[in-house]
């Protein structure tokens, strides 16, 4: 590119300006923050907790919220707040890692079906209707199970179950920009297929990706909770949002704390990325389109 | 054009719309925009008001104030609107409701948004007749008949049945034009209604708008970018500039005695059916239509003006009445006045060199493009090919260097398949391509990067044309970077080059794509074809999406750049004056086979194909002294997959002469060496039965030859 560098001079105002539009809508700048907090929790979480999460004080169990136990105390007596700060580590990262297979994958697989068509697409595509044809959570549990819960397993079964979903936006983005003037002037310089794809479609499909891995995310997130519930994700002693609800359901009755604040979290979190999915929609797909 | 419809109404007579001093505001990230400023107009009954203008002039926010049907941030900060003697703008929201649908009713542009997909056409009709007449349900069906008759539907009782994807665009557009007049309303607003219709139809709309205004007593105001529309249906006319009225009359008044520099402006971009490219060149009107967060002190017009002064920009001049009715918002208008050529004379003569018949660079013979609507990916596997759409049938072309092929015809003739398939952008089907004496190869993939480099291509949406990702810099110099040959300075000096060409200061460089206006996309899109030198560019309704003074100066741009680079075009559109104008060889194209082709003095004027005659009869031509012959065609374009059989036109055909047109297919006859016509009908009988269809400005036509 001939004009790279002045291009440059572009570039450090629009992030000031994706700012200042985020500050313009309340809902995205609240969904910002949490998901900030949230993020921040899970990066310095070791450092900031009173207690080990995995502490038991069997003469502290079933504290309610105090000033030496802000989320009180669970039935080992282990600290609430240190156990739900620890388990947004897992959370981000299995959900993130999860979100973030999927849309890799979504989106080489999505390039290449919707920009050949053809056989190739009607193949894949349908190999892809297979997958979503199939509740997630069953698949989950199934593939689980047989493989064993693992960190790494539950990353797999999350990323690969959110494949198609991804494949099937950014097909649609493709089948749409390919037809597109500027595509075709590029055929007739003489471009070869992989600068058609890789500079003149991949541009155009990445706001749509950017919305779409945000709603992933979200997903994800409600995905390993659900796997945690179940008792699938991961293994204790390693504090897991799902897991702690589920575990929590017997002392429901005098001990509600437990129970609020590990789902509490899970709420708050998919609320406020769904927030910034919204405010990443309005402002990279002014026109309205939804992805799914 | 008959001479009845044109009776000047005095607006003295109690107007029926009487807008007063109207002001709308919108509120937006920039502030408040004021979109419309101290406009007033009356429509008296059984008047039509042309409300012309470019696009951003504010002649839909007039129609939306004047129905009070804003956008939310929209606002009417000043004004009177009445309607009869109804002030609208006290009027309570829930009385206004009343109103719409019954006393005021509309017709937009798009017909297939206007319906309910999923109710009956004539249920449709007949829910108008319940709500506002109060008709019982057999009465209201009985009224949905009639009103369909009374549109000249051809077998209204089918259509009433029918649902709107079942119908073609034109009839659409008259059963939106049935349900407005339902109620029979005292005003009917009509913003753009011919605008997405072939002409041929819009032909049929217009004459039939103006028979229903004999019946119906009503006010009608007609929005529409179109000059030509407006001198052919308007009794009187405003024309609309930033949301001013900048001259308003009588047809005649604005069109023969104009008296303002816009209106003069205008009309000079225009082709006209009788202009060469070679004796004439068009006026653009320089600069651009001011935002309207930032307009120009003084008279709005006045950056753009040739005939601006100082006084002009010191205040904004008030509209003088000129002549009885017809005022202007010009300050000199009484230069305007003494000097009726002033500002239409900077047409100046163009002196192109009428060169010899170069060789021909391109040749298609043959040309057939089918597409295969059933198989395609899994069911390509199981399933033989099956229907066919023909959408190009044995067309063959030849292309001279240095010379301009005009393609004209109707939506769905197969003009721009026939461009793609050249380009390589779809397989031919069979033909043979020869460019330069080599065979070209079917797709853009197989053909050699010389070959690719020697045909390109402009497309239609200036939008689409230019990856909003790149700077335009980046677009123009990527043909370069392509050749491979180029230092990082040669390629930035022809960028410069080019952008100078194509009349673009070079500091647009690095400009992304949506800070340019379309004309100016546009003009990158040609730069960009120009940049590997090719022998041919083709031209896909390069203007079709664009005002007409921004037309004005892409003519004007294409036809100078073949002048110093002898290339050649391939120019697709459906303006036959543009067509005309920019064209050296035209060929008429019906249902993927080409019908008349020749040089385009010749195609202009008789023997016509009655295809040809048919169009030329329907272009809306921008002078309300030109005559023209009235040739309407009857019926629908036959589909693509089922053809008519013998000649193609017959089943629409006013000259059919019998069974010959059905079972045979036409000769073609050889009018003279550069004109072919291909018809059952002889050429002597072509030219007993046809006389010149437009006739004001043939003499000019005649002198051209």
């Amino acid at each position: 590119m001939a004009t790279m560098q002045i291009n440059q001079e572009y570039i450090q105002p629009k992030y000031l300006a994706i700012w200042k539009k985020v500050r313009r809508n309340l809902l995205t700048t609240i969904g910002f923050f949490v998901v900030v907090l949230f993020l921040l929790s899970a990066v310095v979480g070791p450092l900031v907790v009173p207690y080990d999460y995995a502490e038991q004080n069997i003469e502290q169990r079933l504290q309610s919220p105090s000033v030496d136990h802000i989320f009180g105390t669970d039935e080992f007596g282990r600290d609430v707040f240190s156990r739900v700060v620890m388990g947004s580590r897992s959370v981000c990262v299995i959900a993130g890692t999860g979100a973030a297979l999927a849309v890799i994958f979504g989106l080489v697989i999505g390039l290449i079906a919707g920009y050949w068509g053809g056989l190739l697409d009607d193949v894949i595509m349908r190999l892809m209707e297979v997958m979503m044809s199939i509740p997630g959570l069953l698949l989950a549990m199934l593939v689980l199970f047989s493989l064993g819960s693992s960190f790494y397993s539950v990353i797999l079964v999350v990323g690969f179950m959110y494949i198609p979903v991804v494949t099937r936006v950014v097909r649609s983005v493709v089948l749409d920009i390919k037809t597109r003037a500027f595509i075709e002037a590029a055929k007739l310089r003489g471009e070869s297929i992989r600068y058609i794809l890789m500079r003149e479609v991949l541009p155009n499909v990445l706001p749509h990706l950017a919305v779409e891995a945000s709603m992933r995310f979200v997903y994800a997130i409600f995905m390993v909770a659900s796997l945690g519930f179940l008792g699938l994700g991961v293994q204790p002693p390693t504090p897991d949002w799902g897991f702690m609800v589920s575990e929590a359901r017997p002392f429901y009755n005098n001990a509600p704390w437990i129970i609020f604040f590990p789902a509490a979290s899970i709420a708050i979190l998919v609320v406020g990325v769904s927030f910034v999915s919204d405010g990443l929609r309005k402002m990279l797909l002014p026109g309205g389109v939804s992805s799914d | 054009m008959t001479e009845m419809y044109r009776s000047q109404k005095s607006i003295d007579t109690d107007p029926i719309l009487d807008v007063r001093n109207l002001t709308v505001t919108y509120r937006t990230g920039q502030g408040l925009v004021y979109t419309v400023r101290d406009v007033s107009l009356q429509i008296a009954a059984g008047e039509i008001y042309g409300l012309v203008g470019e696009s951003g002039s504010g002649k839909s926010t007039l129609a939306r104030a004047i129905v009070r049907y804003l956008a939310d941030n929209g606002q009417i900060n000043s004004g009177s609107i009445k309607l009869g003697n109804t002030d609208l703008l006290t009027l309570p929201m829930s009385k206004m409701q009343k109103i719409w649908g019954s006393r005021i009713t509309m017709v937009h542009q798009d017909p297939a948004a206007a319906v309910n997909p999923s109710i009956t056409i004539g249920e449709q009709i007949a829910e108008v007749a319940r709500l506002h007449l109060h008709m019982s349900s057999s009465q209201a069906r009985e009224k949905a008949l009639e009103m369909l008759r009374k549109m000249r539907m051809p077998d209204p009782e089918s259509v009433a049945k029918r649902y709107a994807h079942q119908l073609s665009g034109g009839m659409l557009q008259r059963v939106v034009i049935a349900i407005a007049l339902t109620t029979n309303p005292e005003l009917l607003i009509m913003d753009e209604p011919t605008t997405s219709l072939d002409v041929t139809t819009e032909a049929a709309i217009l004459d039939l708008v103006r028979e229903l205004l004999t019946e119906y007593n009503m006010a009608v105001l007609f929005i529409t970018h179109n000059l030509g529309v407006v001198a052919n249906i308007c009794n009187r006319v405003g024309v609309m500039y930033a949301g001013e009225i900048m001259e308003e009359g009588t047809v005649r008044q604005v069109f023969n005695h104009k008296l303002h520099p816009y209106t003069r402006g205008l009309l000079g971009c225009l082709p006209k059916v009788t202009n060469d490219k070679r004796n004439v060149s068009l006026s653009a009107i320089p600069g651009f239509i001011p935002r309207m967060n930032h307009l120009p002190s003084g008279c709005i017009f006045g950056p753009r003006c040739k005939l601006v002064e100082d006084d002009c920009q010191a205040e904004r001049p008030s509209q003088v009445e000129a002549e009885a009715g017809h005022f202007t918002a010009c300050r000199r208008w009484e230069a305007l006045q003494s000097n009726p050529d002033l500002l239409m004379d900077v047409q100046q003569v163009r002196d192109m060199d009428e060169h010899e018949e170069g060789p021909l660079v391109f040749t298609a013979s043959n040309i057939k493009k089918y597409f295969d609507v059933t198989a395609s990916g899994f069911d390509s596997l199981f399933k033989q090919s099956g229907t066919e759409i023909k959408a190009v049938d044995d067309v063959s072309v030849g292309v001279r260097g240095g010379f301009t092929l005009g393609v004209v015809g109707e939506s769905g003739c197969g003009k721009t398949t026939f461009a793609r398939c050249i380009a390589g952008l779809e397989e031919a089907t069979s033909g043979k391509m020869e460019l330069e004496g080599q065979l070209l190869p079917y797709t853009v993939a197989k053909r050699t990067s010389a070959q690719k480099k020697r045909i390109q291509m402009v497309f239609q949406n200036p939008d689409a044309s230019l990856n909003p990702h790149y700077t335009i810099g980046d677009s123009v110099s990527r043909p370069f970077v392509l050749m491979g040959d180029l230092s990082k300075e040669e390629i930035q000096m022809r960028v410069k080059e080019l952008f100078s060409a194509v009349n673009l200061p070079e500091d647009y460089i690095n400009r992304l794509p949506h800070e340019l206006s379309g004309g100016e996309k546009q003009r990158i899109a040609i730069a960009r074809a120009m940049a590997s030198e090719p022998t041919m560019i083709l031209c896909d309704e390069p203007l079709s999406s664009l005002d007409v003074s921004v037309q004005a100066a892409l003519i004007n741009l294409l036809i100078k750049l073949q002048d110093s680079s002898k290339i050649s075009y391939l120019f697709i559109s459906h303006d036959l004056a543009a067509v005309r104008y920019i064209s050296d060889w035209v060929a008429v194209m019906y249902l993927g086979r080409i019908c008349e082709i020749g040089s385009s003095e010749d195609v202009f004027l008789p023997p016509y194909h009655p295809y040809t005659e048919a169009l030329l009869s329907a272009i809306p031509v921008p002078d309300p002294d030109v005559q023209q012959e009235r040739i309407r065609l009857e019926g629908n374009v036959p589909s693509p997959i089922d053809l008519p059989s013998g000649c193609r036109f017959h089943t629409r055909c006013p000259r059919k002469i019998g069974e010959i047109c059905e079972a045979q297919e036409p000769p073609w006859q050889d009018v003279s060496d550069h004109h072919q016509i291909c018809c059952h009908i002889t050429l002597d009988e072509l030219r007993t039965m046809q006389s010149e269809v437009i006739v004001g400005q043939a003499d000019t036509l005649r002198e051209v030859r």
